[in-house]
């Protein structure tokens, strides 16, 4: 089990090392001490590495992860696990703005609350937020889940195309073009599997869901020639 | 008295040059339709530009270079400044940002070809890296716009310099647009987007704001591509100083300045014509807020906006710019707007040299288009060969000058070599007025 501790080796040193861990070694663990906020730690890891963060991260701690895990024992700055294709990033503590911003795959699961702008323009990405989220989440986001145990800030999905957000608590606005949907049979199936995921305590049947009124896909032209 | 020497002088009708012809159609169109015009292109206005500008040639104080013989370099290298790997170019002309989807992937594949063939770099867009353009780009830069569309670490792992792009100077503030007749399932999937929509990108990074945030962006770029490949930083030109000063100190390796007249796939006509600055009129601020840093051809600074010829380079580059960047100009060379498609032209409304519904995804000449059957017109190879020989001709025009003015190399070209036909082109180049020794602002000046 290798342990970097940033304090000494430095950034570059850190993610040169997990760069460097091939498909071919799966499972090795890692563990990062001293990470007192850095920034970019454990950044476009593209294997099935487990790291562990021993304390607060910086910004875009997992930035554009591929395959690997990546778990911060602590809280997070803004825009952890952005652009994520895959794997999983796992915030013991809380996450800052733009939590998995633009994220293509993979699971972010945040154990404490999110701040504003989470799932801003996300693409495919899983998110399950076990407190609550700030305001203008999900805004522009374009695909994938949106799982808030606790409540949801203003202007909830603004803008929204085809992502899909379910919350178990209040919601204080919702933005333009989003709507509350009605939640069938396989909503409920995919948020047993997402809570089940990311350990969170909540059943299915307790939440909401929203998604796009697709009134603003196309402009609105009143004699189009 | 005969009636024809009965009748009283009348005013001839006259035309409002406030209401003119193409004000009051637009208020037509408008009043019919309920929404503003859209339209691809740049500023179609005229304002000061490179045409304003003169080579003063050598004298008795200066003397040429022998024009066919003696050596007049044209390399740059961008990226110097951090990056392991800096792009090492043949000429000082790369080819713009312009997204698959705005064009076909033939279109696409024609730009890598032409460009490489040139020994320069083609650019992505706002759409995300075709297979196609990676193949046939020796050097290809990599967008990272707000809409993030179809980015992924393994194409931004593949590309040979990453360009994040804050504005575009048809459009500074806005995003891009693609409207759903080119929203075909292959753009749709790239950009995780139903197919059909009326497509509005982003005009924010959704994960930083500000200076600050922009330094730790390209901090997490660098670390994911070790250090390797150079980030350039491309705005649209409105405050070229502050910009340009900002983007050094956050650490870019080049700063991408976009003026007004700068092509675009499609926006609001109200946006490319009434805000940014022309193109002229940004590149001394931004060379000096690069000297005042002590940065000045340590980050290179790349121009783009309505760069047509080998003269308007030579300008660039005696402006102090490293580098220039052409958009409109490669798609014509393809063959956009080519009078042979008149009679296509004329069915679309419009007339060779004009179409700019680029949205429509009807081009005659098939490059602005998703539509299989029109993209099939436009001949990958050929359009290659024709970018090439356009970027090869360019290249001697501004050799040509650079000798005439007694230079061995484009990059000695210097503002000294030129001056102004008119006194705004004097004031912003800050050259003098042709005949003076005199522009507006000089220091000194008394004016
Ligand atoms: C068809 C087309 C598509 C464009 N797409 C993009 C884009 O995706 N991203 C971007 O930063 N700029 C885009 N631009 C702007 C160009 O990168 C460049 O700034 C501009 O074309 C330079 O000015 P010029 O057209 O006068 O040469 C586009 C321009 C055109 C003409």
């Amino acid at each position: 089990m290798p342990t970097y501790d940033l304090s000494t080796g430095g950034l570059r040193g850190l993610n040169e090392a997990l760069h460097a861990v091939s498909g071919a070694t799966p499972n090795e663990g890692w563990t990062v001490l001293n990470p007192m906020g850095s920034h970019a730690i454990a950044v476009g890891l593209d294997a099935p590495v487990q790291v562990t963060v021993k304390g607060p991260t910086g910004y875009y701690c997992g930035g554009m992860n591929k395959l690997a895990t990546v778990h911060v024992e602590g809280s997070v700055g803004p825009g952890v696990a952005e652009n994520m294709m895959s794997g999983t990033v796992i915030v013991d503590g809380d996450a800052s703005q733009y939590a998995g911003a633009t994220g293509h795959g993979g699971l972010l699961n945040i154990k404490g609350n999110a701040s504003s702008r989470c799932g801003i323009s996300m693409k495919g990405i899983d998110i399950v937020v076990h407190g609550n989220i700030g305001h203008m989440s999900a805004f522009m986001a374009q695909a994938g889940n949106l799982v808030v145990c606790g409540d949801a800030g203003e202007a909830l999905g603004e803008s929204l195309y085809e992502a899909r957000l379910f919350v178990r608590g209040s919601v204080k606005s919702l933005g333009a073009d989003c709507v509350e949907k009605e939640v069938r049979p396989e909503h409920l199936d995919l948020l047993a599997d997402l809570l089940d995921r990311a350990g969170a305590k909540a059943k299915p049947e307790e939440f909401r869901r929203f998604g796009s009124a697709r009134t603003l896909y196309n402009f609105d032209i009143d004699n189009a020639y | 008295m005969s009636d024809q020497e009965n009748q009283i002088p009348r005013t001839v009708p006259i035309q409002s040059a406030t209401f003119s012809s193409p004000v009051n159609a637009e208020i037509r169109r408008a009043a019919a339709t309920g929404i503003y015009d859209i339209r691809g292109g740049g500023a179609k206005r005229k304002v000061p530009h490179f045409d304003d500008l003169l080579f003063l040639g050598a004298s008795v104080s200066r003397y040429p270079l022998e024009g066919y013989r003696e050596r007049c370099d044209t390399s740059v290298t961008l990226g110097t400044r951090y990056a392991k790997t800096p792009i090492e170019l043949d000429i000082p002309i790369t080819i713009a940002g312009m997204s698959f989807g705005a064009l076909s992937a033939q279109a696409k594949e024609a730009l890598g070809r032409g460009a490489s063939a040139a020994g320069t770099s083609t650019t992505t867009g706002d759409g995300g890296m075709t297979p196609e353009e990676r193949r046939h780009s020796t050097k290809l830069v990599y967008q990272y716009l707000p809409s993030r569309y179809g980015m992924n670490p393994d194409d931004l792992r593949k590309a040979d310099a990453i360009e994040v792009v804050v504005g575009q100077g048809a459009k500074p503030g806005g995003g891009g647009m693609l409207l759903g007749q080119k929203i075909s399932d292959r753009v749709a999937e790239m950009r995780t987007l139903p197919k059909g929509i009326d497509q509005r990108s982003a005009c924010r990074h959704p994960d930083w704001t500000g200076p600050d945030d922009l330094e730790i962006k390209i901090l997490e770029l660098r670390e994911i591509t070790g250090w390797r490949v150079p980030i350039y930083i491309k705005v649209g030109a409105t405050r070229p100083y502050y910009d340009t000063a900002l983007a050094g100190k956050a650490g870019a390796d080049v700063v991408v300045l976009d003026g007004m007249q700068g092509g675009t796939a499609a926006t609001q006509d109200v946006f490319i014509e009434h805000v940014g600055l022309p193109t002229l009129a940004c590149i001394r601020p931004a060379v000096r807020a690069l000297q005042d840093l002590g940065l000045h051809r340590e980050v290179q600074l790349v121009v783009s906006g309505g760069i047509r010829s080998g003269a308007d380079v030579a300008k660039a580059l005696a402006l102090g710019a490293d580098a220039v960047s052409i958009g409109t100009a490669a798609m014509i060379a393809l063959g956009d707007n080519d009078p042979k498609w008149e009679a296509e032209y004329r069915k679309l409304g419009t007339t060779a040299g004009a179409y700019d519904d680029w949205h429509e995804g009807q081009d005659p000449a098939g490059i602005t288009t998703q539509d299989p059957m029109l993209a099939a017109r436009l001949d990958p190879v050929e359009g290659g060969r024709r970018l090439r020989n356009y970027l090869k001709v360019m290249t001697l025009e501004a050799q040509t000058i650079a000798r005439a003015c007694g230079h061995n190399h484009l990059h000695n070209l210097e503002p000294e070599d030129l001056c102004a036909l008119t006194m705004e082109s004097a004031a912003m180049a800050q050259v003098p007025l042709a005949g003076t020794d005199w522009y507006p602002g000089k220091p000194g000046g008394g004016y």
